[in-house]
């Protein structure tokens, strides 16, 4: 019998990157696939090309062994697949039913809405949670909790009586007890001979819940596994390579002086924050999303600021109401959300460069001579790090992820930074590129800067830092030095009781 | 030296058009007397309060912003000023300080409005409108005061031949460009414009900049007013409302090429886009034809360029 649906040697590409490299994937009905890998190994390219959001650049989705094309999410919709993202889709201000029949409600004669026939399918679906459903056809999406969203999810996709059902990442934002509840629910869907794609890098949960499991890395078939394997063997899969050729070695020297401190610092998502940042050292911040740590990040840099505690800068005590504060002082951040946070992208890859320059510098002033540099100080700098761009006055938007990256140090650069705080510095970033980041990290802290990085790849956190500081709940939970183990850090980020702000 | 790109000879292109139709109509109709550069020159003179105006207009949509009360704002300032003057030249100016304070105040209010209370820019500038118009019409009901002859040389004198009105126009444009071009102000607008929260996180003091622009913007428009007022030797209050001076200057700034989400584009853009405004006029002036179909063409320019940037848009967002 041919696979529900199948994916056959998919190639994707990106500018600058290759997301997709010869990939095939098949679901077969009443199975869970498991798909692993890091963040950025492929596997939302994966899905979005299953599901129609984009179109592979070559190879074939096969539906029952017959090849399909899929122009549209729609398509995919009509042709049976239905995919639960993390961020769900649900309108917040509309019932469940509502949400259920979004874009297909049916109608009555003369085009009226028929909200019978809505709410009787949509309790007919409900029936599968059985004593979980503590909501009904006409409750307000918007007055659920998580993973009651999550039903609401499930209960589209099987009003739709997919044949797949993607779960990406499911239980991200889920309780224990809650994720217990779903990984029946998982089995039950297995049951009625539904093919389920469940995306995830939690070991546990794939031996749980997985017939079989395919494991990214870098755009290509890691590992296929048919049937579960040890831990140890899916972990090997993802990691892929010699994480000692990857990564920056450790600094020869000692940590230097302190140069920022916060001390019992706190705000609405922080509490008890004790935390040094040193010249020369990197400090990585681990922890589950929610945790807190682009929180902090942010504290620091004045962009939430701390209500409660002490920050002292070289030993002087300071107060950081705003970004620009910090930056006056010497503390910058670079965005994890680049586009949204840290570039004007229709603009020239200089104009971006120069930005905060121009913002030190006298209104009146030529724009091309600030007195934090000349434009042609600041070409000079693009040349020190290597951003490739076809000319600076090309819009910084047609460039890659990571000669982006590069824009944005270069204008911190500029302005001499004493910390520099990077927020998931790789996102969004092909692998051949990350090394060179890891080492710019390294150099910069070598200089005399304290680095922070922010980071949802563990083996990126353990890989480049030199002090692993562990958040969950908004508060540090865990401090290890170098050489500390994967399961010693997930234990820390997880320990604490769980954020379950959505 | 910034290369051109090639959506950045849409407004140029759009001219050429335009200019072609007005000189195949002249011929066609055999009214050659229009295709002299007197001629040509005298289109855009009788732009000239829509041109100050669309300049300013300018800086607030670069910032990402938008003025919906220029147009009341001019008839503030034209009645204040033929109020204040009174026909006494002594009081020339006096006048003009007390229109470019008010207009400073109003681009200050707007600027605030915006940023220390986040109302959307379209509905604190109408509410600004609404405002200006309502504390008019409470005060005058008809012509107000007298423009004396020597103020009336802004709209009526010329120099070696040339309009004065228009050389002023012309020079603002240069200093408006030059602004932008050559200062870390104009560079910082283009900044916030272009991604706000970018700028902010890289050090910038954003809400200084919007408020910048949107006293610039009301500047522009009160020096509409005062340009009105000497062209009509009286103000009124009605004249800027019926100039349609908030959304035709939106207009002919997207037509330049300045983008409405704001952080692309120039003044000289703007200019041309009022120049293509006026071709359309005195194009429908020689033939004769129903002003209604002005409108219908004036659309459809608006339309194709827009569509025009979008399309570039999307090839560097892809």
């Amino acid at each position: 019998m041919s696979p529900v649906f199948e994916l056959r040697r998919i190639e994707k590409r990106f500018p600058g990157i290759k997301a997709l490299d010869d990939v095939s994937f098949a679901c077969n009905a009443g199975e869970v696939h498991a798909l692993a890998g890091e963040n950025g190994a492929g596997k939302s390219t994966l899905i979005k090309i299953l599901s129609g959001v984009y179109q592979a650049d070559s190879g074939t989705v096969l539906r029952d062994g017959v090849p399909v094309h899929f122009a549209t999410p729609l398509d995919a919709l009509k042709a049976g697949i239905s995919v639960i993202y993390q961020e769900f889709s649900l309108l917040p201000d509309r019932t469940v039913a509502q949400n259920i029949f979004l874009g297909r409600e049916p109608a009555g004669r003369f085009g009226r809405l028929d909200q019978r026939a809505m709410r009787a399918e949509t309790e007919r679906v409900l029936q599968m949670f059985g004593e979980r459903r503590r909501f009904g056809a006409d409750t307000l999406v918007g007055a659920l909790d998580v993973a009651e969203q999550q039903l609401v999810e499930i209960a589209k996709a099987l009003s739709l009586d997919a044949a797949l059902i993607v779960m990406d990442e499911p239980t991200a934002a889920l309780n224990e007890a809650e994720c217990a509840l779903l990984f029946e629910l998982v089995d039950r869907l297995r049951a009625q001979g539904r093919a389920i794609v469940y995306i995830t890098h939690r070991m546990p949960e794939i031996r749980r819940l997985a017939d079989r499991v395919t494991v990214l890395k870098d755009g290509k078939v890691a590992a296929a596994f048919d049937g579960v394997p040890e831990a140890g063997v899916i972990v090997n899969a993802m990691v892929g390579r010699d994480i000692g050729d990857f990564y920056p070695d450790p600094p020869t020297a000692p940590p230097g002086k302190v140069r920022l401190k916060v001390s019992g610092g706190g705000n609405a998502r922080l509490s008890g924050i004790d935390l040094a940042l040193r010249a020369g050292e990197i400090v990585g911040l681990a922890g589950v999303q929610g945790a807190g740590r682009t929180a902090l990040a942010h504290a620091l840099f004045g962009l939430a600021p701390f209500e409660r505690g002490t920050l002292t800068l070289d030993g002087e005590a300071v107060r950081l109401a705003s970004p620009r504060e910090a930056v006056a002082r010497g503390i910058v951040l670079l965005p994890g959300d680049r586009k949204a946070e840290g570039l004007a992208l229709m603009q020239p890859v200089i104009d971006n460069a120069m930005m905060t320059a121009r913002a030190f510098s006298p209104l009146a002033g030529h724009p091309d001579r600030t007195r934090h540099g000349t434009t042609a100080d600041m070409m000079a700098a693009f040349r020190a790090i290597d951003l490739r761009a076809a000319s600076v006055d090309v819009p910084i938007g047609s460039l890659s992820g990571g000669n982006q990256q590069k824009a944005i140090v270069a204008r911190w650069l500029a302005m001499d930074p004493k910390v520099l705080l990077f927020v998931e510095p790789t996102r969004g970033i092909d692998v051949n590129t990350k090394a060179g980041i890891y080492q710019r990290m390294r150099a910069l802290a070598d200089a005399g800067a304290a680095v922070l990085m922010v980071s949802s790849d563990l083996t990126e956190v353990l890989g480049v830092s030199d002090t692993v500081v562990v958040m969950a709940g908004g508060r540090i939970t865990a401090t290890f030095g170098r050489g500390a183990s994967e399961a010693a850090v997930m234990h820390a980020a997880t320990d604490a009781p769980q954020d379950r702000a959505a | 030296m910034r290369t051109m790109r090639l959506a950045e000879w849409v407004p140029l292109i759009l001219l050429a058009i335009a200019l072609a139709i007005y000189v195949a109509t002249a011929l066609a109709t055999g009214q050659s007397q229009y295709l002299t550069v007197d001629n040509l020159l005298s289109l855009l003179g009788r732009s000239i309060a829509l041109g100050i105006t669309a300049v300013g207009q300018t800086f607030a949509i670069l910032v990402a912003s938008i003025d919906l009360s220029v147009a009341n704002l001019i008839s503030v300032a034209a009645v204040l000023a033929s109020w204040i003057m009174a026909g006494d030249p002594a009081m020339i100016w006096p006048a003009v300080a007390a229109v470019l304070a008010v207009g400073a105040v109003v681009g200050l209010a707007n600027g605030l409005v915006v940023t220390q209370l986040e109302v959307n820019p379209f509905i604190a500038t109408l509410g600004m409108a609404l405002l200006l118009q309502g504390l008019l019409s409470a005060s005058f009901n008809n012509f107000a005061g007298a423009v004396p002859v020597e103020f009336q040389v802004f709209a009526y004198g010329t120099v070696g031949g040339v309009s004065i009105s228009l050389l002023f126009l012309i020079a603002l444009t240069v200093a408006a460009w030059a602004f932008l071009r050559f200062t870390r102000a104009g560079s910082n607008i283009y900044s916030v414009g272009g991604n706000a929260e970018a700028s902010r996180l890289a050090g910038l003091r954003t809400t200084r900049v919007v408020i910048l622009s949107h006293v610039i913007c009301s500047l522009c428009a009160a020096v509409a007013g005062l340009y009105l007022a000497s062209r009509l030797r009286s103000g009124a209050p009605w004249i800027g409302r019926d100039g349609v001076y908030d959304l035709e200057s939106i207009a002919v700034v997207v037509i330049g090429g300045t983008a409405l989400a704001g952080g692309r584009g120039g003044v000289w853009g703007t200019l041309v886009g009022v120049m293509i405004f006026s071709l359309i006029d005195s194009i429908f002036n020689i033939t004769g034809v129903d002003a209604f179909a002005k409108q219908i063409l004036r659309g459809v320019i608006i339309v194709v360029a827009v569509a025009l940037y979008a399309a570039r848009s999307r090839r560097i967002e892809a």
